[in-house]
């Protein structure tokens, strides 16, 4: 499920839940489409359970709220709001993109003028675009990857799972593991034009020389070891 | 709409031949009056002509170059062609709006079939064919390709059914196209080139516009193609454009004036400018479109890049950035540029702040949609009564606005009444359903009360939030040039919709689900439904029996009771004769037999 459904996630991980499907016995459940044509990411069902009303078996769905001025959660109905499903599914799919840039910027940065000052390029081997990511956006690197997971995940090859450990670059042991296998590993120009391995250097230091971005191959990327802990070593 | 005039007509004219020689005085008022009536374009008033007596209504079917079908099954081709036999252009709409939110199964109907058989017959001189909602297949354009040997414009909105290999025939044997215009439609990957397909000389092309198709184009041919078609104006690409082949289309065509740019964020792995440097790059190339007006796309945009659209801003009179996810301060750089904007159509991520930022700038706004970027009931929106009310002071010549909103007070409603007196269309959406004016905790009836009354030309209305029926009472008192009205988890009883019925004399389409509306309320405008395209009730509280009554009183009415839920191919639970919608409309024809299994005409 992609960014745009933490919301359910959430609320599913919180209750208590015995799932009655359509055309089961119990409560029926009222599911939202977002109309799949069009192949997207996966399709959406979005379950949210509104735990203290009694289900009815019609589809019209029938709310009291206690406080007219703030009506319970509600179940969702085929339909509404009145938004057409192609206009879903673009802003779904732009979401999984840019859904950090958007996060990051409500956290508080300052102003859209400021933080496009410090993009830089974010390249994928054999990915046919690039993208461009503001560092100041993240706090740490494991924020960076996910946010890069999300921006390169529909261009690799495998399946979801494996993309989770794509850009894994918090621990050595793992990147060595990396290194040795066909994943890929996340490299960067800093400021004396050497790439260097992701991960290496304290984030400060990190957002402070990094230039560029370079997701590349594992297998390409063995060489890079050696001098990553030679440049580590220098600055003691 | 009687058929039999002709045959009157022609024997009055032998007898009056018989008498005075070559120019009898009937036949010359007749020629005469097909040469004034020629001019007459306006459907309605051509309707209007039709009527004044048996020479006009011929003379005026004789001479109607524009064929408007508003319900494709409310007449047949067959009855339709045979009045009007000089048609060059026809607009067929297909399937009622709600079907678009996924209210009805989407084997419907509205097939393009029988019309394109039949005008292949009846019109080999066609050159314009405008759908809207309708089911079309790859025969039904090839058909159309090979029938038409002067067909210039084709315009497909919210249609599906068939894909690149329809539009390859299309493209390769209308030699004379200059309008391709698919919007909002779906087209399927047939793994065809079609872009190769146009005629390898000068084209006539004027308008291509493929925004909507998800699937990738041979870039190379479409550089091709736009080189070779000086004429062109229009052109919109779709979301697979990335940055420089954008920028390579618009060196080739400065001459446009409708840009639909993809997505606008998709770089090639190769650049190696810096930000600045790459914003001038692509902005020297909108600065050579001196004509441009419309812009849209950035369905993915990368707000760096939105800088180099500045040239162009100050000649915008529309913008479309209602897939652009930016927020307030990316977009009030842009719009602070648009002083001559007249139609805005964006995302709620630009806040009320954003809102507050084209009300200062636009003001000779005519037309704002506001998009959510969330369609969810339950959350914080970012727009509210706040961005309303600001538009609504900046604003004054607004004639047309959506907006979708998680919070709205009445007050800002009537505030917008007063401010925008011209307004011709108010649609509404409070996205949590029955939600009361946020900060009184009453009900919506004031503020949509007060835009009936003050604006005086409404023609489209649609309501949202916790109404009672006084809400209804107001439009029936107040809303006399109401032709559209969209009602949604609304109302008290069925007086609420009697209000309606009896009191809006011009309504023609009428929408309304989730509503407590019934049988009485039904039956009490059944004196209406002649009178008017549709009405489409679902999750109401109609009764099979009421809907039953009413199809028995009034044979000219086809009355549908679909059977859908939501899942295709699913079957409802309950008894046979429930349904979750009713759609009934007028009809010429006896009912359709190509309706699917969900459907039950009575």
């Amino acid at each position: 499920m992609e960014g745009s459904r933490k919301g359910a996630v959430d609320m599913l991980a919180g209750a208590d839940l015995s799932l009655g499907l359509p055309g089961g016995d119990g409560a029926k459940l009222d599911f939202v489409r977002t109309g799949c044509k069009r192949g997207f990411s996966a399709t959406e069902v979005d379950l949210k359970l509104d735990l203290n009303a009694k289900e009815s078996p019609s589809s019209v769905e029938k709310v009291k709220p206690a406080d007219p001025a703030r009506p319970p959660a509600k179940a969702q109905v085929v339909g509404w709001p009145p938004v057409r499903s192609y206009r879903k599914n673009v802003m779904a799919h732009n979401n999984k993109n840019s859904s950090d840039e958007d996060q990051a910027a409500e956290k508080g940065v300052a102003s859209g003028a400021a933080a496009a000052l410090s993009f830089v390029k974010v390249s994928m081997d054999g990915a046919p675009y690039l993208r461009k990511i503001d560092l100041k956006m993240y706090k740490t690197y494991k924020e960076l990857s996910d946010a890069l997971g999300k921006m390169f995940g529909s261009f690799t090859a495998g399946n979801y799972e494996a993309h989770q450990g794509m850009i894994d670059f918090m621990n050595e042991n793992k990147l060595k593991g990396l290194l040795n296998s066909s994943d890929y590993v996340s490299t960067y120009e800093d400021k004396d034009g050497d790439w260097m391995l992701v991960g290496d250097v304290p984030w400060e230091m990190f957002i402070a020389s990094c230039k560029r971005l370079r997701i590349m191959k594992g297998s390409e990327a063995i060489g890079l070891a050696p001098r990553a802990m030679e440049k580590c070593k220098g600055r003691g | 709409m009687s058929e039999e005039d002709g045959d009157h007509h022609s024997s009055e004219a032998t007898s009056t031949n018989s008498l005075s020689g070559s120019h009898p005085p009937d036949q010359v008022l007749e020629t005469v009056l097909e040469s004034v009536l020629q001019f007459l374009t306006c459907r309605r008033d051509r309707n209007a002509a039709s009527l004044v007596c048996r020479s006009w209504h011929r003379a005026e079917a004789f001479t109607r170059s524009e064929l408007f079908i508003g319900n494709c099954y409310s007449v047949s081709p067959a009855r339709a062609f045979a009045r009007f036999s000089k048609v060059r252009s026809i607009y067929i709409k297909g399937r009622p709006r709600f079907a678009d939110f996924n209210l009805m199964p989407h084997n419907w109907g509205a097939h393009f079939r029988p019309w394109v058989s039949a005008m292949a017959r009846a019109y080999p001189w066609l050159e314009k064919v405008y759908l809207k909602r309708i089911s079309l297949t790859n025969d039904d354009l090839a058909l159309l390709a090979d029938s038409f040997h002067q067909f210039k414009e084709l315009e497909l909105v919210f249609c599906e059914g068939f894909g690149t290999r329809g539009l390859s025939k299309v493209a390769y044997n209308c030699r004379q196209l200059r309008v391709l215009d698919l919007s909002d439609t779906e087209v399927t990957d047939d793994n065809v080139d079609w872009i190769s397909c146009f005629p390898e000389d000068e084209t006539c092309l004027e308008s291509l516009v493929f925004d909507c198709m998800e699937n990738d184009i041979n870039f190379d041919a479409l550089e091709r193609l736009v080189a070779r078609s000086p004429l062109l104006k229009k052109l919109r690409l779709n979301r697979y454009a990335s940055m420089r082949q954008l920028y390579q289309l618009l060196l080739r065509a400065p001459q446009l004036t409708h840009l639909g740019t993809g997505s606008f964020g998709l770089i090639e792995n190769v650049q190696n400018m810096d930000d600045n440097q790459e914003c001038n790059y692509y902005s020297s190339a909108f600065a050579a479109c001196t004509s441009l007006v419309c812009l849209s796309g950035f369905k993915d945009v990368m707000p760096v890049y939105l800088p180099s659209i500045h040239p162009v801003c100050a000649n915008l009179t529309s913008l479309n950035f209602s897939y652009t996810n930016i927020n307030p301060q990316q977009f009030r750089s842009v719009i602070v540029h648009c002083h001559k904007l007249q139609t805005l159509w964006i995302l709620d991520s630009v806040c009320d702040e954003g809102l507050q930022a084209a009300s200062e700038t636009c003001k000779d706004l005519r037309e704002l949609r506001v998009f959510p970027v969330d369609a969810d009931e339950d959350i914080e929106g970012p727009v509210s009564e706040v961005g309303l009310q600001a538009i609504s002071e900046g604003c004054r010549k607004l004639q047309s606005i959506l907006y979708f909103c998680q919070r709205m007070t009445n007050e800002a409603v009537i505030a917008m009444s007063r401010n925008c007196p011209d307004l011709l269309v108010f649609r509404l959406c409070i996205m949590g359903r029955r939600q009361p004016d946020s900060v009184t905790g009453k009900p919506m009836d004031e503020g949509f009360g007060a835009i009936v009354k003050n604006c005086q030309k409404l023609t489209r209305l649609a309501v949202s939030g916790l109404l009672t029926d006084k809400a209804f009472w107001y439009i029936g008192q107040y809303g006399k040039l109401v032709r559209t009205l969209s009602v949604a988890f609304a109302g008290d009883s069925d007086m609420g919709l009697r209000y309606v019925l009896e009191g809006c004399p011009r309504l023609q389409k009428l929408e309304i689900r989730d509503s407590p509306f019934g049988d009485a309320a039904l039956h009490a405008g059944a004196h209406r439904y002649y009178n008017m395209r549709f009405l489409w009730m679902s999750s109401c509280r109609v009764s099979r029996q009421g809907c039953e009554e009413i199809a028995r009183s009034m044979p000219r009415l086809v009355v549908e009771l679909v059977r859908y839920d939501g899942e295709e191919g699913s079957f409802m639970e309950g008894d046979s004769n429930s349904f979750t919608v009713l759609y009934l409309y007028r009809s010429l024809e006896p009912p359709r037999n190509d309706a699917p299994e969900s459907v039950t005409i009575l």
